[in-house]
């Protein structure tokens, strides 16, 4: 059966047909989906693993044991990661092996826009780059071919614009792969100096063996059309090329993105006048071909940086671009904002209030950031939050002790907070760290987490206490609030950052969008009492604003949580 | 030839299940279709875009400027934010609903008055309607997304509306169908 299917499904419709058995993911936008939907397949053991190194070492476990197997995360995460992706390089698998990528260029909802390439280059696996959901089930097969013919885990690199787009999917049956036993293989998996110094010439020699392969493969295909212009592109680079070209360019499309071809690529390159490569962030096929002694237009026209589209192509390369037209008037922006009844607000607001230095970590919270509250001054990686406060403090003393808080969420505490946490309590600093538990993985669009009491297919599953964890680390003073509470909030911040010891102040109230969360009617306005103080609007609320003169609430955004309620002096705002 | 709609909205307000019928709707009736959307954070009160785009071969997943045939826009700032994309015989199709963005909201800035005027006076052909209110005639706030779908159908000749009912029927869940149908109608006119 046809069906339009977002390129993350499709990967996982993939997974399942080629017999995947183990997937073990930590959610990344844009990469979440492919395990999401992998669940989805009862045939198929999926987890939420607490991060993407354990996830990635969970797959190779069960690679070893003889199952394919598979682990997703977004390029960040491939950072966490990259432990174990450089070793098992060496160790190859048992059975197929597949790890799948997924870049943001243009960061839709990333911190940085990392090309993800230079990761396949340096540990030495192939990487296949599809270009549509078609291709994403179709490479996912080939993949765990690759991964078992050439004894070496592959990279399957995403990126927003495949993950996240719909395009049509034959859908096809599951077949299981034959069975690989377990066998003990101490030289091949036991990765000590004298076996892994033998297992080095075995990776050199795989990487020759996968170029012979890249020449030939399908994966990679010739589209001759005019000769005056050669283009090498892939991924939904190629989509934007053909839009633009169609026929009027012969196209070179990589499906196999390390190792590149060298042949194929020189053959192509003397049948057409002029060659471009057309790719996305870092000039990684251009660098390439330039070694081959190929004269190419890239980088030198096309932008290192952002999303390419199809009028940006056009542009570059001369080709005349559709007339458009615009409003005059500068128009107000839209940037994301902290949804109405989010827990987060009120403790943002209190520590915005109290003039904190916050030190932040990655999800929804990052949004701290913006105004009014404003009340966040860093956001490097998942957990550095916690492992910064105690540089900072260390650095600073009682300058800095006093007013200084790092915030992070309850996934990303488990994800990588936990170890920054053990640090403060070995070589204490006077540092305070408060874990916004929302009791889900908010910004990736809910995924659970070991902190949750639930695992990916809603079923109960092991909770870690956070309050017994942080006291098992050493922490003696560890205090729990409800955001909705801003005088408590207010308090237990004062006192915490006043005492001279470290300490974990957790905020505990779950994401206002979680569907069992019961919300209070929305707030009405007593207007003969607004005074038009706009007190209430330092919330920075959505469902909040000013409509002449006086407070105004949005009843189809209001949750009724009443942290408005309990800034206004004039008692205008009350319960709906 | 490949025709080109842009779904444009706040955050939040359902412009998953408006591409979600639309893809349904012209696979069914035999097109090659891509849907692109956006997930993460932008959908956190920000401004999102959802590009579909249909014909007998369709390469690129986005519609980028002076291409969309259609903008369907669920709010009226964002229908002129994106005017840019519209072609040059392109239209409009609006929910009048105002949702002040932050800089609004924190005084930063202004709502633009007068905002269809303007787009129309660019030259754009518009279709402004008050989808609000006809999704709360319907049942509720939330079936803005059928009420613009309805609007939208009525530009689309060569598909009767039986395949537009039809196609909610299979997307939506079967509890909500009475509400959404109703959307619909009101939506169509």
């Amino acid at each position: 059966m046809k069906r339009l299917m977002l390129g993350n499904q499709a990967f996982a419709r993939g997974l399942y047909e080629a017999g995947c058995s183990v997937v073990s993911s930590y959610p990344g936008t844009p990469s979440t989906e492919v395990t999401e939907e992998a669940a989805k397949y009862d045939e198929i053991y999926c987890e939420w693993a607490p991060n993407e190194k354990v996830a990635m070492e969970v797959a190779f476990g069960a690679c070893l044991a003889g199952k394919r197997s598979f682990c997703g995360m977004k390029h960040v995460g491939l950072n966490v990661a990259a432990d174990p992706l450089f070793t098992c390089s060496y160790t190859g698998v048992n059975a197929g092996m597949i790890i799948c990528v997924a870049d943001d260029p243009g960061m839709h909802s990333s911190q940085n826009e990392q090309d993800s390439r230079h990761y396949a280059m340096a540990a030495k696996v192939p990487m296949l780059e599809p270009a549509d959901s078609a291709e994403a089930r179709d490479f996912v097969k080939k993949a765990y071919e690759i991964s078992e013919e050439f004894d070496t885990p592959v990279i399957m690199k995403m990126c927003t614009r495949v993950a996240h787009s719909q395009s049509v999917v034959e859908e096809k049956e599951r077949i299981l792969p034959e069975k690989k036993p377990y066998v003990k293989n101490i030289a091949k998996y036991v990765m000590m100096p004298g076996n892994a110094i033998r297992r080095h010439p075995f990776v050199e020699e795989r990487t020759r063996k996968l170029i012979a392969f890249a020449e030939t493969t399908d994966l990679n295909r010739v589209e001759m059309g005019d000769t005056k212009l050669g283009i090498i592109t892939s991924s939904t680079s190629y989509q934007y090329v053909k839009e633009v070209f169609g026929e009027n360019a012969s196209i070179l499309k990589l499906g196999m993105i390390h190792p590149l071809p060298e042949k194929l690529i020189l053959d192509f390159a003397a049948k057409v006048d002029k060659l471009v490569i057309v790719e996305e962030l870092d000039p990684v096929i251009e660098e390439h071909c330039k070694v081959l002694g190929l004269t190419v237009t890239g980088k030198d026209v096309l932008p290192l940086e952002g999303e390419f589209s199809q009028n940006l192509i056009a542009e570059k390369l001369g080709v005349e671009v559709p007339a458009s037209r615009k409003l005059e008037e500068s128009l107000p922006g839209r940037p994301p904002v902290m949804c109405a009844g989010c827990p987060h607000r009120g403790l943002f607001f209190t520590l915005a209030k109290n003039k904190c230095t916050v030190l932040g970590d990655i999800g929804c919270y990052t949004l701290g950031a913006v105004a009014p509250l404003s009340a966040m001054e860093m956001t490097l990686c998942m957990g550095a939050s916690v492992s910064s406060i105690h540089g900072f403090n260390k650095a600073l003393g009682e300058e800095s002790e006093g007013k200084t808080v790092a915030v992070i969420g309850d996934s990303t505490f488990m994800h990588s907070g936990m170890t920054g946490l053990a640090n403060i309590a070995y070589n204490q600093s006077n540092s305070t760290v408060i874990i916004l538990d929302n009791s889900i993985t908010g910004m990736t669009g809910h995924q659970q987490n070991p902190t949750t009491g639930y695992n990916i297919k809603g079923d109960p599953a092991g909770k870690i206490d956070l309050e017994a964890l942080c006291k098992a680390m050493g922490f003696e003073r560890v205090r729990v609030v409800d955001p909705y509470d801003l005088a408590q909030c207010d308090a237990v911040i004062k006192e915490e950052l006043a005492v001279k010891a470290p300490s974990v102040i957790i905020s505990r109230r779950p994401c206002a969008l979680l569907k069992y969360v019961k919300h209070e009617k929305p707030l009405k306005v007593a207007c003969e009492k607004c005074v038009g103080c706009k007190s209430c609007m330092r919330l920075g609320c959505p469902a909040i604003s000013i409509k002449d003169g006086k407070a105004c609430i949005d009843t189809t955004l209001c949750v009724g949580c009443g942290v408005c309620k309990q800034l206004c002096k004039f008692d205008a705002l009350q319960n709906g | 030839m490949t025709k080109n709609i842009m779904i444009v909205g706040v955050g939040g307000q359902g412009s998953l299940l408006a591409s979600k019928l639309l893809g349904h709707l012209l696979l069914t009736e035999g097109y090659d279709v891509k849907v692109s959307e956006v997930h993460g954070m932008s959908q956190r009160g920000g401004s999102v875009v959802t590009y579909v785009r249909f014909g007998d071969k369709v390469y690129s997943p986005i519609i980028d400027k002076g291409q969309a045939d259609f903008i369907v826009s669920f709010e009226k700032l964002e229908a002129a934010r994106y005017l840019e994309y519209l072609k040059a015989d392109g239209r409009i199709v609006v929910n009048t609903q105002e949702i002040d963005p932050m800089p609004v909201i924190t005084g930063a800035t202004q709502y633009p008055a007068d905002l269809v005027e303007k787009m129309e006076a660019a030259g754009a052909k518009v279709d402004a309607m008050d989808c609000l209110s006809l999704a709360e005639q319907a049942g509720s706030a939330k079936a803005v997304n059928i009420v613009l779908m309805g609007r939208l159908s009525r530009y689309f000749d060569e598909i009767p509306v039986e395949k537009w009912q039809k196609a909610i029927e299979e997307c939506v869940p079967a509890k909500f169908l009475e509400l959404n149908q109703k959307a619909f109608l009101l939506g169509r006119g």
